[in-house]
């Protein structure tokens, strides 16, 4: 306490100097960084309407004025030559819509026109289903609710999915099983608090660069007592600064958890701390046979050689491995696992402390070592003693412990199993929820926990951590959002994995993509894109430049991106940042929170709430019109009128002393005079439509544990950590000394008081046993006993070594933003493929050589690089996925953790050879 | 390439070259401050002048360059015509392993030879282009920017540039992660002066000598015991001891002390 009170109030030097405003006609003001999801704060100074620089925030509680080489280059992300400036649309000649159209500008009039015809003509073909909106982690908080609300309250479709699926679903499913509540406990003070900093699948030197600056501090501050330790697998810049570096086999990390588990409960039984495991916890486990989020074998589209893979989704050999982890269950090596559990493979139950230590039997010093041992240069001996000195530390009575992750463990055909297995193993030891100690999930994108996960624009979401699936979250929902009772689809819509596949399926057959880069952040690409180009469908693309998803798409949308609107975003540290818009979009560029708005006034009632019949659902969805008349509502009332310009949207008026002399393009127009949705020059709204999203959003988590702060407190500070309650922020959740909702429960020192998933049957290792009945676990988090099982696709004799993706400190994702800008451009301007030197000297190549990167699903051609920054052990190559030149993903499988629908990036099987010139 | 072949052709068809050949290789050469300013490619003499007196202008290393950061200089680029130079901030030496330009050298020049430790394969990583040095003031490193993009770029990465952690007093809880050049690995190479993000490169490559400085040998580091290998192994200083005068003099003069 006296600890986390010293890091709270040590304020910089610097914030008794406040910044000079007006200089030379300039203007300062707070914003965040475009990218990662660390969430620095940083100033824009504009003038003439024009970002002309930018400043680490001082003010900032996260970065206290610094930023990593992305951030200092916001200021040049939206000036980029190519940027869209006009709707553009694939004609023929005669300057109809064609598919193989090339594409000409067009007036956003024709625009929308567009794409009602063609939304219209899927959802009359296809119902609800038939269409579906690729979201993102990287939309604005109010935007993402725009979406959710357009999509699911008035279109009654659960297909809105985000970039976030490929990045944070294994975490969520983590979370939403383990707690009943999404998102960590802790806060970046772990960070200064903590003795220990495990990195578990996280390059934090590259991918959270100013956190990885604070962790260097508090290596620094006392290099005596403070251990750093890197897991991965292979050597990258975060080993650096470690102690200890742990390269470990892929997908291994799930014996390694257990490894840690076995020492704990078998040779340190003093470790546990049963007061922790006995009055917060409890043991669970689940099946294993759930396959791995493939498509069955067989599809038509598949070749022979991806059959060979997807033969895994139903059936599997065990091997020598699996028969000692899932020795539990009884399996020897060659029997056959029967894949018997794809459809269900989220169940789980409870089961006692025994049965639990019995599972982690097999899991000593001896076979985890064999089986987990990354670098085969590395002595056995070696290996062995790093893996002990691991559990030590995190056994050691008095030392706090924090573990960060990230796609290591996210991206993982197990991941949502990997991620219950840290909390395991700091529950066990009761470091969990303090300050210092923890299991600390980070996030990848700037707003993938506010925006994708707390407004929820994922296909079994609503806001506040609500589902559609419940009957009574549906009806809460629609009571917030005035709609009739009935009007919520209840059936889960389609993942983005999935969206892809129907696509390629024909069962969707108009998409709109958002803030995002699907066809080039998504594995097993070669299926996508020619199932975009080449099947009867219409994608929209939302875009500010021209990249590979824009490519494929049949119309574009030019969008305005973060400083040219009002927004906020979500960091992993649950705080919450707002900005104002900075300055005017460019060329014809308007927001996605208006573009959502526009389409739904082209939508009215009659045509949207009749009865619907969707795929799978007994009855379909109801006729909601006549109880919609009741509330007063017209069958001619549009979508516009009901979902966004509503008698309580009007009452937030414009300008109020928040946005008083301030831009607004949706609310008031601006000196553009774009002509807009209608023909006519968009003049705006009237009323604060960003404020009346906020205020109604925040309405879902209100007294729930997911309080958010009124709009205008947002504006007055640099960000508040959730639940805000009575304008506090939480630092540790579920602590009862930080958080009040926690203390509220009465359950002593701890309260995991999530509500989801809290009544779970009771059984043993096997499976329930319907006679004990279920149990109630209120205020209880759950210890997951979780086995290793092998990835579907491991290296083989025609394709031998791994493939692992990632990104690089100088590129955002896809490269749309940061590749135009010219010094990151230079500074990496293609991707490499880095290889083990020995390798590269097997395969007769060096440095600079291209080769082939294939798989069973495509190839690419990348540069050889033996002495860079990351130094694979023989047998595992890396390519980042930045540069669509090097389009590392039509190499990648699409299999996916069961559970959570996130792809395994992390490894797939692959050739490697010379290109002959 | 063709374009290169055509340039170095050019060079030495044209009538102008011939003519005032002299005039201008004279001016240039004369210049000893800006040919010592040149960098050249790996295994070149240590010294510039010596190099330049070598170098028989035939652009074979430029021929085989397969990144074209070699260039021939031609008159008004300060340096000697015809002889080969990179700018790093243009094109880098992307350091190949099999080294074509100093393999192909007809003159002794560039020379493997120079390249190789005593008894091993001559190795790109031996060579000394140049060094790298960084002005902290315009490094963002040093403002706490988490950039170290010349630190990945580096292809003797953790031993030509390493990394320098240090505490940030300001806000108490970020360390500067600050990029370093170690002269004993760095090779001049220059990839990090190219990829600097700053608008004039913060880290760039000078010429070894102009680059390096030197401590003399008669005071060794007390606490590094490796340190004695600058230990001038000439024979000690003595001094005369016949001269008796040179004490005297001073003793003996009569210049009105006061």
């Amino acid at each position: 306490m006296a600890a986390a009170a010293a890091a709270m109030v040590s304020l910089p030097k610097t914030v008794k100097a406040r910044a000079r405003e007006g200089e030379q006609g300039w203007k300062w003001d707070k914003s965040v960084c475009r990218f990662c999801g660390t969430g620095c704060g940083i100033m824009i100074a504009t003038k003439n309407d024009r970002i002309v620089a930018v400043k680490g925030d001082p003010l900032a509680p996260v970065n206290r004025g610094l930023n990593c080489i992305k951030g200092y280059f916001n200021a040049k992300i939206m000036y980029g030559e190519d940027r869209l400036k006009k709707p553009l649309l694939r004609m023929d000649a005669d300057g109809n819509f064609s598919k193989k159209g090339k594409f000409r500008p067009v007036s956003w009039k024709r625009a929308f026109d567009e794409m009602e015809k063609h939304m219209k003509a899927a959802l009359d073909e296809l119902g609800p289903t038939g269409i579906a909106i690729f979201s993102s982690g990287q939309y604005t908080i109010m935007e993402g609710y725009a979406a959710v609300k357009l999509m699911k309250a008035g279109l009654r479709s659960n297909n809105i999915d985000p970039n976030a699926r490929h990045c944070m679903a294994s975490a969520v499913v983590g979370f939403i099983q383990t707690f009943g509540i999404d998102e960590p406990a802790g806060t970046y003070d772990d960070i200064e608090l903590t003795d220990t900093i495990v990195t578990w699948g996280a390059n934090m030197a590259e991918m959270h660069p100013v956190l990885w600056s604070r962790a260097t501090e508090r290596k620094l501050s006392n290099p005596d007592k403070v251990r750093v330790v890197n897991l991965t697998t292979f050597t990258n810049r975060t080993s650096d600064l470690a102690d200890m570096e742990i390269v470990f086999k892929p997908h291994t990390d799930l014996a390694l958890w257990n490894y840690i588990a076995h020492e704990i409960v078998y040779n340190n039984p003093a470790a546990i701390d049963w007061n922790f495991v006995k009055n917060h916890t409890i043991f669970a486990t689940g099946p294993v046979d759930t396959g791995y989020g493939m498509r069955k074998p067989g599809h038509p589209k598949f070749t022979d050689l991806e059959n060979e893979t997807v033969r895994f989704e139903t059936e599997k050999k065990i091997s020598a491995s699996e028969a000692k982890t899932l020795s539990y269950l009884g399996y020897r090596e060659g029997d056959t696992l029967k894949m018997n559990n794809t459809a269900k493979p989220v169940k789980h139950w409870s089961i006692s402390f025994e049965e639990f230590k019995k599972a982690l039997r097999p899991y000593d010093l001896d076979f985890v070592a064999r089986l987990a041992k990354g670098d085969p240069e590395e002595s056995l001996d070696s290996f062995k003693k790093k893996l002990k000195t691991l559990a030590r530390l995190y056994m050691e009575k008095g030392r706090t412990v924090t573990s960060f992750w990230t796609m290591g463990m996210n991206q993982h055909t197990r991941g949502s199993w990997v991620n219950e297995q840290a909390y395991m193993v700091h529950f066990l030891l009761g470091k969990h929820a303090q300050p210092g100690n923890g299991a600390f999930s980070l996030t990848g994108q700037p707003s993938a926990c506010g925006t994708a996960r707390e407004v929820g624009t994922f296909a079994h979401r609503l806001p506040a951590d609500l589902v559609v699936a419940n009957p009574g979250h549906r009806k809460f929902s629609e009571d917030i959002w005035k709609i009739p009772e009935g009007t919520l689809n209840p059936k889960v819509g389609t993942h983005l994995m999935k969206m892809h596949r129907n696509i390629e399926d024909g069962k969707i057959k108009f998409a709109w993509i958002n803030v995002s880069n699907p066809y080039q952040n998504t594995a097993n690409a070669n299926h996508w894109l020619k199932a975009a180009r080449e099947m009867d469908n219409f994608i929209v693309c939302s875009e500010a430049y021209p990249g590979i998803s824009a490519k494929v798409s049949d119309l574009i949308l030019p969008t305005a991106m973060i400083y040219e609107k009002w927004g906020a975003y979500g960091n992993a540290e649950r705080r919450t940042q707002h900005w104002i818009q900075q300055v005017t979009p460019v060329g014809e560029a308007m927001s996605d929170t208006w573009q959502f708005v526009e389409l739904s006034k082209r939508f009215k009632l009659k045509e949207v709430w009749g009865a619907k019949a969707i795929p799978g659902m007994d009855g379909g969805l109801p006729d909601v019109l006549e109880k919609a008349k009741k509330m007063g509502y017209s069958e001619d009332d549009t979508l516009y009128d009901v979902l966004f310009a509503n008698e309580e949207a009007k009452s937030y008026k414009w300008p109020d002393p928040v946005g008083e002399g301030r831009l607004n393009s949706e609310v008031a127009g601006d000196k553009r005079h774009v002509p807009g949705s209608d023909g006519k020059v968009f003049t705006g709204y009237g009323f604060f439509i960003q404020k009346y999203l906020w205020e109604e959003y925040r309405r879902f988590g209100l007294g729930h544990a997911h309080d958010l702060a009124p709009f205008d407190l947002y504006h007055k500070v640099r960000g508040l950590k959730w639940p805000v309650v009575d304008g506090k922020e939480t630092l540790w959740r579920f602590n009862a000394k930080y958080d009040v909702y926690a203390k509220k429960a009465g359950t002593g020192a701890f309260a995991f008081y999530g509500k989801a998933l809290k009544e779970i049957p009771q059984g043993t290792l096997r499976g329930p046993v319907a006679t004990r009945g279920k149990i109630k676990l209120p205020n209880r988090a759950k210890i997951f006993f979780r086995p290793y099982m092998d990835p579907p696709e491991m290296p083989d004799r025609n394709y031998p070594f791994w493939l692992s993706t990632g990104r690089v400190l100088e590129h955002w994702h896809s490269g749309t933003m940061t590749m135009r800008v010219p010094e990151l451009y230079r500074a990496v301007p293609e991707a490499l493929c880095f290889m083990n030197p020995g390798d590269a000297k097997k395969l007769n190549v060096s440095d600079g050589d291209k080769v082939w990167i294939e798989s069973r699903r495509g190839k690419v051609k990348a540069h050889v690089d033996t002495r860079g920054r990351n130094r694979m052990p023989a047998g595992t190559v890396y390519v980042p996925w930045f540069d669509e030149k090097v389009f590392i993903n039509k190499v990648c499988l699409d299999a996916t953790c069961p559970m959570s629908k996130q792809t395994d990036f992390k490894k797939c099987a692959v050739k490697v050879y010379k290109v002959e010139s | 390439m063709a374009s290169r072949r055509k340039v170095i052709e050019n060079l030495f068809k044209s009538g102008a070259f011939m003519g005032f050949g002299g005039l201008l290789w004279g001016s240039a050469a004369g210049n000893a401050a800006e040919t010592e300013l040149a960098l050249r490619p790996p295994g070149a003499f240590e010294n510039d002048r010596d190099f330049v007196q070598a170098c028989i202008k035939c652009g074979q290393c430029v021929e085989v360059c397969p990144y074209d950061t070699l260039k021939l200089a031609t008159p008004g680029d300060g340096k000697a015509v015809g002889t080969p130079y990179f700018k790093p901030r243009e094109i880098p030496c992307y350091m190949c392993t099999d080294i074509p330009c100093t393999r192909n050298c007809p003159s002794g020049a560039l020379d493997l030879k120079r390249l190789q430790a005593k008894g091993s394969q001559p190795s790109i990583d031996t060579a000394k282009m140049g060094m790298a040095i960084i002005d902290p003031k315009a490094c963002i490193a040093f403002w706490g920017i988490q950039c170290d993009v010349c630190y990945r770029a580096c292809p003797l990465l953790d031993k030509a540039l390493i990394i320098e952690r240090k505490r940030n007093e300001r806000t108490q809880k970020h360390a500067y992660l600050l990029p370093v050049v170690n002269g004993d690995h760095c090779t001049g190479c220059g990839v990090c002066e190219h990829v600097c993000v700053v608008e004039e490169a913060a880290i760039s490559v000078l010429p070894v000598k102009i680059a390096t400085g030197k401590a003399g040998g008669h005071y060794i580091k007390g606490w590094d015991k490796a340190d004695e290998k600058r230990m001038e192994l000439k024979e000690p200083a003595t001094t005369d001891e016949e001269d008796i005068e040179s004490g005297l003099n001073y003793l003996n003069e009569d210049n009105e002390l006061y």
